[in-house]
């Protein structure tokens, strides 16, 4: 993961006494992601072939659907703000080296906490004071929901990856028990809490289907970048993840600096998971998730764990995942290529840097 | 949650109905049942891990396996040729190793051969088999209900008719009774023969074990192919001899739960099956205390109950050095 997670302050440290070519620092960050972006494509096209249809049509029909029009290109940018945010909190986690893999979990504590706050005062209170309130809930929801991870490291020294995994179904199951009975829509039949309306839904932009909270997740692109780079915590952070005894010798707090990784990377999880259900769902039920503690893990990896990587990483992404709708739609193939198209780029990224780093050492 | 007047008393009265013999024997017989996919996986984890590669994915490659089993069974059974019929969830099983193995080899190659970070790598490769597996079954079965026959119920001729006893061992489908000799020819493998050491010595020190001539990289890709396997074997277990169906992510975190078991187990077989056991058994309670139907315990509560119980396991102290000493790191040669 040299590439990825390389040292501190990598722009000085990465002069190699090898007189070998080697190509330009800028080559091998994004030459990997574009390479896995190919071959994952490649790869998708012998699938589709597989099912019977044509690959290139049908890719032709994915492009067509994730930015062919106004209708479009406004679904790919609402699905590029969810997946953002994940990608954004999981590059501060992995940069430190914390495993949080929990993000559905945090999406759903997020959801339920800002959707709680929003049923609960949505009568009273006006969009201003309550939408900046349920989005303060969705990111305590989130975070503390990290934290009972958190908590289980440093008391009980649990590895993160199985305790946030673990956490993730106990989220589910409590948010379903929470919508089919004590929040339970009186009015409905189906196990769904009752509707969020009016103070309580994202605000609209420009007439359109966009809302504030894509806005943020962008906002936050700078402030992720600012923290990582540009703050001693920051720095702190990624000394961690280079290496916990060089950080707890240079006397850093670790378990402190590990905590804060999984409880922002939560924050951001469950922000993703209160913007999504103030402005898409509406309700808490079933099926609220849209997979994205996954695949913002995917994200992040691919965005190599920088804000504006990140950033290309969701768009790509948000456009596999709406133009594989429209893909569906016309020749009946399986949303899921998205996913699978998504996990052989990781992977080929993965092995791409791997290669690069044993050939140019 | 609410007791309505009298109502208590008459659910008390029936709890008490149910803690019977006959209650036990079937809460432990399928107890066994429920255990055998999640032992296997971790039975599995445990070859790997003692090979000293960390191999999260297990929860992928046993997805890959539940479908590639169940595929294969539907196929055979669905063929007209109804000699082929009993062989049907056999060639199940054997595509479900086979299809465990190949995710296995992505993940020795990216591990053993390219030195990815194993944790990446394997978090990598439980989204790639959750993908992969529901566009397949997607693909070929749209969303129509298929289903399989799979496996019969054995009982052993007068063993099973011991009361008790009989009905907890004794009464299960082949595959649950090979696993004990899956059990036990692990355990051997690993302890007793050639192969079994070499992959223990690469997994505690493999320059050691590279310079006495045991070559780590075909090592390290056998234990990792074994373990995966196995787990495409477990995978396999649940839909071809167990459930009957597939849907996607149908092992629902059960890889998750073996990779937690193996550092319950510390890396020992025989741990290991008590550790699945003690899952099976509470499932298996699990369920039927849904079936009670209790208003005061919601349902979801009991649904969560294998999680909480993976996190509660863990809580066990782990001496470090327990672990396999080369765990999670690549070898590179000097």
């Amino acid at each position: 993961m040299d590439e990825i997670t390389s040292s501190p302050n990598e722009l000085i440290t990465t002069t190699s006494p090898s007189h070998r070519f080697r190509p330009p620092r800028l080559v091998r960050l994004i030459g990997a992601p574009i390479l896995g972006g190919i071959v994952g494509l490649l790869l998708g096209a012998v699938l589709i072939m597989l099912a019977g249809a044509d690959p290139l049509a049908a890719y032709q029909t994915m492009l067509a659907g994730a930015f062919g029009g106004p209708r479009q290109l406004t679904e790919t940018t609402l699905k590029v703000g969810p997946l953002l945010l994940m990608g954004l909190g999981l590059t501060i986690a992995f940069r430190c080296k914390v495993w949080n893999i929990g993000g559905e979990g945090q999406y759903f504590m997020g959801a339920l906490a800002g959707a709680g706050i929003g049923l609960l005062l949505q009568d009273s209170l006006p969009a201003v004071v309550l939408i900046p309130l349920m989005l303060l809930a969705g990111v305590l929801g989130g975070a503390l929901w990290a934290g009972i991870a958190a908590f289980l490291k440093l008391r009980f020294g649990l590895n993160e990856i199985i305790t946030t995994l673990m956490l993730n179904y106990i989220a589910e199951f409590t948010l379903l028990y929470l919508a089919r009975e004590p929040l339970k829509d009186p009015d409905s039949f189906l196990p769904q809490s009752a509707q969020l309306v009016g103070a309580a839904r994202m605000p609209t932009l420009f007439d359109s289907r966009i809302h504030i909270g894509v806005l943020l997740a962008l906002l936050l692109v700078p402030a992720v970048y600012v923290l990582l780079w540009q703050t001693p915590l920051g720095f702190r952070l990624r000394a961690i993840g280079s290496s916990q005894s060089v950080s707890r010798y240079a006397g850093m707090n670790v378990a402190l600096g590990l905590s804060l990784a999984l409880l922002l990377s939560g924050a951001f999880a469950g922000l993703a998971g209160v913007i999504e259900v103030s402005a898409l769902h509406t309700r808490l039920k079933d099926g609220i998730s849209g997979n994205y503690g996954f695949t913002g893990i995917l994200v992040a990896l691919l965005g190599r764990l920088h804000p504006v990587g990140v950033v290309f990483a969701a768009i790509f992404f948000a456009a596999l995942s709406i133009g594989a709708q429209t893909m569906h739609s016309v020749y009946g193939l399986p949303i899921a290529l998205a996913q699978v198209i998504q996990g052989l780029v990781v992977l080929f990224v993965l092995a791409a840097d791997a290669l690069a780093r044993r050939i140019w050492r | 949650m609410h007791w309505p007047g009298g109502y208590g008393d008459k659910r008390i009265e029936e709890l008490s109905r149910l803690l019977t013999v006959s209650f036990f024997a079937a809460l432990f017989a399928s107890g066994i049942r429920l255990a055998i996919p999640i032992f296997l996986a971790a039975l599995g984890e445990i070859v790997t891990e003692r090979g000293g590669v960390l191999n999260l994915g297990l929860e992928g490659i046993m997805l890959a396996g539940a479908l590639a089993g169940f595929m294969a069974t539907y196929y055979v059974e669905q063929s007209a040729n109804a000699s082929l019929l009993p062989l049907a969830p056999w060639v199940g099983i054997a595509a479900g190793i086979v299809a465990g193995m190949a995710m296995g080899l992505i993940m020795a190659v990216l591990a053993v051969s390219l030195h990815t970070d194993q944790v990446i790598a394997s978090i990598t490769l439980v989204i790639l088999g959750q993908g992969i597996t529901t566009y397949i079954f997607r693909q070929q079965f749209g969303s129509l209900t298929a289903r399989i026959t799979g496996f019969e119920t054995l009982p052993i001729p007068l063993l099973s008719d011991i009361p008790f006893l009989g009905e907890v061992l004794f009464s299960h489908d082949i595959m649950t009774y090979l696993s004990s000799l899956i059990l036990i020819a692990t355990a051997y493998f690993l302890a007793q023969t050639t192969w079994g050491l070499n992959i223990r010595a690469v997994g505690e020190h493999p320059a050691a074990a590279d310079t006495s001539g045991i070559n780590v990289t075909v090592t390290r890709y056998v234990a990792v192919l074994i373990g995966a396997g196995l787990a495409g074997l477990g995978g396999a277990v649940l839909t071809v001899a167990q459930l009957g169906i597939f849907n996607e992510n149908i092992t629902a975190g059960r890889g998750w739960i073996a990779v937690a078991l193996v550092i319950f187990a510390r890396w020992r077989p025989g741990l290991a099956f008590a550790g699945a056991l003690l899952f099976g058994v509470a499932n298996a309670l699990q369920f039927r205390i849904q079936a009670l139907n209790l208003e005061v315990i919601p349902y979801e509560a009991l649904l969560m109950l294998p999680y909480v119980l993976t996190i509660l396991v863990l809580l066990r102290k782990v001496n470090k050095s327990e672990a396999p000493a080369a765990l999670g790191t690549p070898y590179v040669k000097e």
